[in-house]
């Protein structure tokens, strides 16, 4: 059969089980904009091609499938980078078509033309530039496998106007056949014995979880490893969702700023267990003294992590499922040894548990002002924890991850590694479209939630009961607090000082809009939000100069907190 | 440490700039690069000289071995190999130093290869060392232009790298 290039694509979306995709259209896909009426595809066209892949990212990140996204060339492909760089350093599974100017013209600074491989070879896992029509099914074929397996990312394909148009017989290949790519997916047996043999001999272990947990799908053979053995485990902003935080083995989150007991568990452990974690710099503090007195033993699907920022005593490479779950057998054949570790290990629980007392997340509440943090525990207790929580980035970011309560895996999508503000509200409506019956809310700031507030009108227009809160305090609060604490309180170019009435902003797109300054509003407000159909808008007039602690100052050793008075 | 490292790559449309975006993008340094295709039409060979500790050579091999078009690795410097580099080099002479100039090409076993009044361009095959070494004999004479190809390597013994 015979078909046009963009029939063939999306004839091979669908055969990949797509179903929805995001997009913006223009001059370089309209073709493919074309033959959208013919195919079975969802399209969601949202109002900036930022926010189509950060919805794509979104929707990838809570149903673990590969998220697909669609824009013109030149500045339309351009707009996607930002968000192509956040599903990199998060290793979101993703696959974003860019139009290209025709082929005869490609490199002739043509209208709207971008070296868009040129551009996004650093922040894709791979990339293409479609120059003849016979490689297009094979280069979508390859495109979603490397999207998806071994350490997933995202893949971007250039296709070129002609290439649209040019029609040629479609087959759409069983296999791949990727000479220099074949991800290690099993363990090495020996390793993970010796990694067995390890823990046994631990007195002072941690496991130290990130998102790859999420990524391989391991939460539920982490926890059981975790509980056979009691390791206390602590988590990553990526991982935060993939560990239920209630259970008495969670010690929360890590780093810049992780909790007192996280920290104090990671300086003080003889053995740090990571899976799927990094070792990133807001995770590590000063790395020298990074779990100085532990062995490591790092467990990643992506040889480059390892070794990369700390030297590791036992490397083993390799999936998680599969690790995670070969350690849990091996261990769990030897119940003599693992129950005198757990005895052994007695003393060191209780030595957390001081330090957990001694210094619990927590912050200094208040009748008469609203306490950002405050804002989020009520949004954990209203939801039950239930629902997906999106974020921008900044303050607002680490109090959802400091004082929601997670417990279902997949329900926590921040941008970790890029740090993308205007991340969240995007995110939110993939995660909408993904679970149109769940609750989905964005915890913002007021100057995150500026970055792409735009996109209320995507959410409006499709039905999208997406719950925003934004935690509004009138700066940059983030910034502005580091300013406060080694800039003395030199505010240069923080403060917001037009403050924006966001219910209007809301109403002028057709959402609806609350807002208090009243804390005994606060639960109300939530609770009428969550019950309101459509997008809700929540402006919380919060505390204005709240700051985010603990908090380990940059270069600082994880240990050495400022903590919560 | 210097470090030899051949890599065997996909012979496609923009494989060169992904290798050379991973050097600059991670802030590794490379001396030197050569590049062909190989006997499979469908594989190019880059030879590239590298320097750094273990702990940067290791995330040197690994990042590239990262790289979907990246077929295989080989770090030379580890085991024994056969190192040899091509220079092209365009030298003055003049009735004086042509004696001298051939006397010196003699000793290193190079060859002219294009001669005028003024001048003998000689292309000498040999490690590194040598080339340098022929270098700083001719350099009185004045050297006009240099092309190095940097050096290509292969491994000593009967095992082959295929590709």
């Amino acid at each position: 059969m015979e078909l046009t290039g963009s029939q063939i694509l999306l004839k091979s979306l669908t055969l990949e089980g797509v179903d929805t995709v995001f997009g913006y259209p223009g001059g370089a896909v309209i073709n493919i904009y074309d033959d959208l009426y013919e195919s079975s595809i969802n399209h969601i066209l949202t109002r900036h091609e930022q926010a189509a892949v950060h919805a794509a990212d979104g929707y990838a990140r809570c149903t673990g499938k590969v998220g697909v996204a669609i824009a013109t060339s030149g500045p339309g492909a351009t707009n996607t980078v930002t968000a192509i760089a956040t599903a990199y350093m998060d290793s979101i599974p993703m696959v974003i078509i860019t139009g290209q100017v025709p082929t005869p013209l490609i490199g002739n600074d043509a209208f709207q033309e971008a070296d868009m491989c040129g551009i996004t070879r650093p922040c894709t896992k791979h990339n293409y530039l479609v120059k003849d029509i016979r490689d297009l099914a094979k280069t979508i074929k390859e495109a979603f496998y490397i999207a998806r397996t071994g350490r997933p990312g995202p893949v971007l394909i250039d296709l070129p106007k002609d290439i649209q148009v040019t029609t040629y017989k479609f087959s759409y290949p069983d296999k791949v056949s990727l000479r220099g790519y074949k991800p290690t997916y099993s363990g090495n047996i020996r390793q993970i014995e010796k990694a067995a043999k390890m823990i046994l001999a631990a007195r002072k272990p941690v496991l130290y979880v990130g998102g790859g947990i999420t990524l391989s799908g391991a939460d539920d053979v982490l926890l059981k490893l975790a509980e056979l053995t009691q390791i206390p485990v602590t988590t990553t902003l990526m991982a935060m969702a993939a560990f239920p935080q209630r259970h008495p083995l969670a010690l929360g989150m890590l780093g810049m700023h992780g909790t007192f007991f996280a920290n104090m568990s990671v300086t003080e452990c003889d053995l740090l267990i990571a899976v799927g974690s990094r070792f990133d710099d807001r995770v590590t503090g000063r790395i020298d003294s990074f779990a100085e007195k532990a062995k490591i033993i790092h467990v990643d699907i992506d040889p480059t992590s390892i070794g990369k920022n700390v030297e590791v005593d036992l490397p083993i490479v390799g999936d998680l499922k599969d690790v995670l779950g070969k350690l849990h057998g091996h261990l769990n054949k030897k119940p003599e040894l693992v129950e005198d570790l757990i005895e052994e290990t007695e003393e060191w629980r209780s030595m957390i548990g001081e330090w957990r007392e001694r210094q619990p997340m927590t912050y200094r509440s208040s009748k008469s002002v609203i306490k950002p943090q405050y804002v989020i525990e009520k949004i954990s207790e209203v939801t039950n924890e239930d629902a997906i929580i999106t974020t921008e980035v900044g303050q607002h970011q680490m109090w959802a991850a400091q004082f929601y309560t997670f417990r279902h895996p997949k329900t926590f999508l921040t941008s970790g590694g890029l740090g993308t503000m205007g991340f969240g509200l995007p995110a939110a409506l993939g995660a909408q479209v993904a679970y149109p019956d769940r609750q989905v809310i964005d915890i913002s700031g007021d100057g995150s939630f500026q970055m792409n507030s735009q996109e209320l009108a995507t959410l409006v227009q499709y039905k999208l009961p997406v719950k925003i809160v934004i935690l509004n305090n009138n700066y940059l609060g983030m910034v502005r607090q580091w300013q406060q604490m080694f800039f003395e309180k030199r505010y240069s170019q923080t403060v917001m000082e037009l403050p924006i009435d966001f219910i209007k902003l809301a109403e002028a797109y057709g959402a609806t809009g609350l807002q208090t300054k009243k804390v005994e509003d606060v639960e109300a407000i939530i609770k009428q939000a969550l019950e309101t159909p459509g997008p809700v808008l929540m402006n919380f007039i919060v505390s204005r100069e709240e700051n985010v602690l603990p908090m380990v100052p940059a270069g600082k050793a994880i240990h050495e907190m400022v903590l919560a008075s | 440490m210097k470090h030899t490292i051949s890599v065997l790559v996909e012979n496609e449309f923009g494989v060169l700039s992904r290798i050379s975006g991973l050097f600059s993008g991670r802030g590794f340094n490379i001396e030197s690069l050569s590049v062909a295709p190989t006997m499979d039409p469908e594989l190019s060979r880059m030879t590239l000289v590298t320097r750094g500790d273990d702990k940067i050579l290791e995330q040197i091999t690994k990042q590239l071995n990262k790289l979907i078009s990246t077929i295989k690795v080989v770090d030379f410097t580890d085991g024994e190999y056969i190192e040899r580099e091509l220079a092209l080099i365009k030298v003055s002479t003049d009735a004086e130093s042509r004696a001298e100039a051939l006397r010196i090409v003699d000793i290193f076993r190079a060859k002219v290869i294009d001669v005028t009044p003024k001048s003998y361009t000689i292309e000498i095959t040999g490690a590194p060392a040598k080339i340098n070494g022929i270098l700083e004999l001719l350099r009185p004479m004045g050297i006009k232009e240099v092309v190095r190809s940097g050096p290509v390597v292969i491994g000593r013994g009967a095992k082959g790298v295929v590709g």
